[in-house]
C-alpha cells in the first residue's frame, strides 16, 4: 500500500504544484477557478485515451514514439508558460490596477485562460496517463492485496492534491507588491525545468545529444527520490544527475523568458505616459 | 548531415533500431533476466527491453534518467550513455519489489 501510495504521489505531486503555481499566477483572473477545473477534467479524460493508446504511441517513430509525445507536450506548455510570463509582466499589473477597464480585462483574461486550460490540461495529461496505467495495471492484476494497493493510490492522489493546494494558499497570502514578481519567477523555473526535462526525453529518443551525461552527481547529497529531491524536480527542475543538454535548455529557456519579460515590462509604461498626456 | 540522414533512416525504418541493439533484458515474472548486465562505458548503447509478462510495467531508472512504460506482452528499445564507468540501478516500477536490476558500465 505504502509503495503504491508514493508512486502516485510524486505523479500527482508534480501536477498538483504545476496547478498550484498556475492558479495563484492567475488569481486576477477572471472565471479562473472554472477554467482550471475545465483544464484539470479535460485533462483526466486526456490521460485516459492517452492511457488506451499507449501501445499505438509507443510504436511511432520507430519505438521512440513516447519519448518524443513527452517531449513536445512538455515543449508546448514551456511555451504556454513563457507567453503567461511574457504577457503577464505587460499587462498584468494594469490589469491589477485598471479594474475599471471591465471590457479589455475580459478580452486579455480570455486570452490568459486559454493559457491556463492548456497548461492545467497538458500537466494532468503526461502525470495522469502514467497513474491511470499503473492503477489499471493494479485493478486488473490477481493480486490478493488489490484493494489496499488501490487504497494507497487514493493516498496518494489525496496527498499530493493537498500539497498543491497548500503551496496554493501560501502563494496567495504574498503580499502584493511581491505577488507579481514571486509568482513569475515560480512561473520562470517551472518553465526551465520543463524544458529540461524535455530535453531528457529527446536524448532518450537519441535525437540529440546528451553532451555530458552525468553533468555533476548530487544523488548521494540530496537524492531525487527524497521528499525535497521530488519538491525541488517539480519547482524548479532538479535533477540529481543531469545531462549537459538539459542545462543547455533550462538556461537558454530561462534566459529567453527574462530577456521576453524584460522588454515588455518597458512598455506599458510607456502606454501610460501616452494615456496621461 | 550524415547523422541527419542517419535520423531520417532511423525513423523510416523500424529494422534500424533492430539491428543496432546491443543488449536484451527480459522481464518475466516481475524479474529482470539477466538483472545484471554490463556494457561498455564511453558509448551510446540500446537495451532491448522485453516484457514478457501480461501486465504492463515501467522502466524507470533515476541513475540513468530514463523512463518508458512498456506494455505486455512487447518489447522497448531503450537508449543510454555513453555512461562514465559506475553501476546504474533500474527497477520496473510498478512491480518495484521484485523487479530490480544494474547496468555496469566498464
Amino acid at each position: 500500500m505504502f509503495g503504491t501510495a508514493v508512486i502516485v504521489f510524486r505523479e500527482v505531486l508534480e501536477a498538483a504544484l504545476i496547478i498550484g503555481i498556475v492558479a495563484a499566477a492567475t488569481r486576477d483572473v477572471p472565471n479562473n477557478r472554472r477554467w482550471i477545473s475545465a483544464g484539470v477534467i479535460l485533462g483526466l479524460l486526456g490521460a485516459m485515451i492517452l492511457a488506451g493508446f499507449t501501445d499505438k504511441i509507443s510504436e511511432l517513430a520507430s519505438g521512440m514514439g513516447q519519448e518524443l509525445f513527452n517531449a513536445l507536450i512538455l515543449i508546448m506548455a514551456v511555451f504556454m508558460l513563457a507567453w503567461h510570463n511574457i504577457w503577464m509582466a505587460s499587462h498584468g499589473k494594469e490589469l491589477a490596477a485598471n479594474a475599471r477597464n471591465v471590457g479589455k480585462a475580459i478580452k486579455d483574461g480570455v486570452k490568459e485562460c486559454s493559457i491556463l486550460l492548456t497548461v492545467v490540461g497538458f500537466a494532468v495529461l503526461r502525470e495522469g496517463s502514467e497513474t491511470v496505467l499503473f492503477l489499471y495495471g493494479i485493478a486488473t492484476s490477481d493480486q490478493v492485496e488489490v484493494f489496499s494497493m488501490l487504497l494507497g493510490g487514493a493516498i496518494g492522489v489525496a496527498a499530493g492534491v493537498a500539497v498543491g493546494y497548500t503551496l496554493y494558499k501560501g502563494l496567495l497570502r504574498i503580499p502584493m507588491r511581491w505577488f507579481f514578481s514571486a509568482t513569475s519567477i515560480l512561473v520562470l523555473l517551472l518553465a526551465a525545468g520543463m524544458a529540461s526535462q524535455a530535453a531528457g526525453y529527446l536524448i532518450q529518443s537519441d535525437l540529440i545529444p546528451s553532451l555530458a551525461s552525468p553533468l555533476w552527481d548530487t544523488s548521494e547529497t540530496l537524492p531525487e527520490k527524497s521528499v525535497l529531491g521530488i519538491l525541488l524536480h517539480s519547482l524548479i527542475g532538479y535533477d540529481a544527475r543531469p545531462a549537459g543538454m538539459q542545462l543547455v535548455f533550462y538556461v537558454v529557456t530561462l534566459v529567453t523568458i527574462s530577456i521576453g519579460m524584460k522588454l515588455t515590462n518597458n512598455q506599458p509604461n510607456k502606454n501610460k505616459l501616452q494615456v496621461a498626456a | 548531415m550524415r547523422f541527419i540522414t542517419f535520423i531520417l533512416f532511423c525513423f523510416l525504418s523500424v529494422q534500424c533500431f533492430a539491428a543496432e541493439t546491443n543488449y536484451t533484458i527480459v522481464l518475466q515474472n516481475h524479474r529482470f533476466n539477466p538483472a545484471n548486465t554490463t556494457v561498455p562505458a564511453g558509448k551510446k548503447v540500446k537495451l532491448l527491453v522485453i516484457n514478457k509478462d501480461a501486465s504492463i510495467d515501467e522502466f524507470h531508472s533515476d541513475d540513468l534518467g530514463v523512463e518508458k512504460i512498456i506494455s505486455g506482452n512487447s518489447k522497448a528499445i531503450i537508449n543510454i550513455g555513453p555512461l562514465k564507468p559506475g553501476s546504474y540501478s533500474f527497477m520496473g516500477e510498478f512491480n518495484a519489489k521484485t523487479a530490480q536490476g544494474i547496468i555496469i558500465a566498464k
